[in-house]
């Protein structure tokens, strides 16, 4: 019988063949946690699983991204703590501060790749469908759980097929795709369902994080693109790992983008989107290029090529928190960070920045800011008071430059 | 009797515990108990006493994967969640806490502030003006994690997860 992408990964997982609706038992190829919840994950597995070691200190991968640098005597009390767990336990992947937010930095180390289950202490591990894993979110028991055991269990979801057709327009990109979704399917779309992606071969894989990344924001457990097309050609893809004709779909969504605009989701709620042309004149205070979602090299890149040149609206502030160490070194060595620089942009360290409303670039009250990210809830970065748009990189860019939301088309 | 908190449509973890609030950023990690909804209802951790109901519109829960979100709730003593859906990484946290959630829209049956007498075990509301309200009950591998008191004392006790061999 024809499978769905998630089908086949849990059924290679569970050892033999499931379908969507079985509640499973899995072995997991990776666990990821990073500083906000190990803490508590740490308890969990030494005071209530009475387990001394995890299950594999090899396939446990720890990312200090969430408070990065530390912002204050307690979380750097605890991330001391942390590396000191992490040597004890002989964990060889910790990626510690500055090094990036833990997705983009497992897929850029290839401890990510496709047909492995993947379970991550942070809703956004659905971003391992990137490269064709099956990645998902959990808290902090579930995790201790899995880091002690090795295995999880979980019902194997229906599928949502968001199928795209044609290319994109000038000035659009996978963030405007991403967010069209999310505006069809609402923020419980997806609910219990894994999300893949077809017609995106033609993405690289940071693009198609961006996607995969937006997947939760539909309620999705996972979100996957089919690893094909040219920027997976590298990929590691098992032969049995594949688009199948016939696999059921519980639901599928068309998008034509060749008709897509930039797509704004306006506060405070990730579906609540429309298009730019629709959306009147938003004076904003601050534009945030950043996250998991739309934080990379080639982010900060379509950024500068708006930006080249040209400097910042008068009174705009542009923060600029690289997804990864990774990214920045790359900007810095083509240019495009003296670029971003130039334009009166400021950079903060790779990792999750203000996207939690910590540190680094946390909003006052009555604040607009233009955001690349995932979220735009009440709260999100700071003050309730603060509205959060998300955007794309290239709507970041052409609003930096004129003070409110701007099609990057009127810039370019 | 038990308070019933009306709470709205896609209530987002965010809006539960915001992250400035995460045990990891605070001094004194009990002090969580004082956060739910801090930003979203300031009455309600002053308010709220144990066994108390929280009855919310669809896709409660929804966003990040912090399980302090659900942990802070359960701090304060609510009793049950009752939302006709919630979002998949909040209602497994809360399964793994042993935080009963049920699956039914009351926010048009009850009102906020209003008394019930509620059963947990038989899902059984019973309103100061003498209405009974049964809710649908919950697969029974859900009954058995919070008969256990949460997904550690279970596995701990079955050797297994729920539904495995």
């Amino acid at each position: 019988m024809a499978q769905t992408l998630s089908e086949q990964i849990l059924s290679h997982a569970a050892g033999y063949a499931v379908n969507a609706g079985d509640v499973v038992t899995v072995g997991v190829d990776l666990v990821m946690m990073h500083d906000s919840l190990s803490p508590s994950i740490i308890k969990v597995l030494h005071e209530e699983l009475a387990a001394d070691r995890v299950w594999d200190a090899e396939r446990v991968a720890v990312v200090i991204d969430h408070v990065a640098p530390a912002s204050n005597i307690q979380t750097a009390e605890k991330q001391s703590d942390l590396r000191r767990w992490v040597r004890t336990q002989g964990i060889t992947n910790l990626f510690d501060v500055g090094r990036g937010i833990s997705h983009q930095v497992l897929v850029e180390e290839g401890l990510a790749r496709p047909g492995m289950v993947i379970v991550g202490s942070d809703s956004h591990s659905t971003a391992y469908g990137c490269v064709g894993a099956f990645g998902t979110g959990m808290g902090t028991t579930d995790i201790a759980l899995a880091a002690a055991t090795g295995r999880t269990w979980m019902r194997v979801p229906e599928t949502v097929l968001v199928r795209a057709t044609g290319a994109f327009r000038p000035g659009v990109s996978a963030k405007d795709l991403g967010l069209r979704a999310a505006r069809i399917l609402r923020a419980d779309g997806a609910t219990y369902a894994a999300v893949e992606w077809h017609g995106v071969d033609f993405l690289s894989i940071g693009d198609r994080m961006t996607l995969a990344t937006l997947s939760i924001e539909v309620g999705g457990k996972a979100g996957l693109i089919p690893p094909t097309g040219k920027a997976a050609a590298d990929l590691p893809v098992p032969g049995w790992l594949g688009v199948q004709a016939g696999a059921g779909y519980a639901r599928s969504v068309d998008i034509d983008m060749e008709r897509l605009e930039p797509q704004i989701s306006a506060p405070h709620y990730v579906d609540n989107v429309t298009d730019l042309s629709e959306l009147g004149r938003v004076a904003v205070d601050v534009v945030y290029l950043g996250t998991c979602t739309n934080g990379r090299y080639e982010d900060m890149a379509a950024a500068a090529q708006i930006l080249k040149g040209r400097r910042l609206a008068p009174g705009m502030r542009m923060m600029v928190v690289p997804a990864s160490s990774e990214g920045l070194r790359q900007a810095s060595d083509d240019g495009t960070l003296s670029t971003l620089l130039a334009a009166g942009a400021t950079v903060g360290t790779p990792g999750c920045g203000a996207c939690i409303g910590r540190h680094m670039g946390v909003l006052a009250p009555d604040e607009v800011c233009l955001f690349t990210g995932n979220r735009n809830f009440r709260g999100r970065m700071g003050s309730p008071q603060a509205n959060i748009y998300l955007a794309s990189p290239e709507v970041a860019a052409a609003t930096a430059l004129t003070g409110y939301i701007t099609h990057p088309q009127e810039v370019m | 009797m038990a308070r019933i908190w009306i709470f709205g449509n896609d209530v987002n973890t965010d809006q539960i515990v915001p992250g400035r609030y995460a045990p990891y950023m605070l001094k004194n990690e009990a002090d969580l108990r004082k956060y739910p909804f801090v930003e979203a209802r300031p009455d309600f951790a002053p308010n709220v006493e144990p066994g108390d109901l929280i009855v919310a519109g669809p896709n409660f829960g929804c966003g990040s994967s912090r399980e302090y979100a659900p942990q802070a709730l359960k701090m304060v003593g609510v009793g049950a969640i009752i939302a006709p859906l919630f979002a998949r990484i909040f209602f497994r946290n809360a399964l793994n806490l042993g935080i009963p959630c049920f699956t039914a829209d009351l926010t048009k049956i009850v009102r906020d502030g209003q008394r019930v007498e509620f059963n947990v075990e038989e899902g059984l509301l019973l309103t100061e003006e003498g209405e009974r309200i049964e809710l649908p009950a919950p697969p029974t591998f859900m009954r058995e994690v919070w008969s256990a008191g949460g997904i550690v004392p279970f596995y701990r006790t079955y050797g297994r997860f729920p539904g495995e061999a």
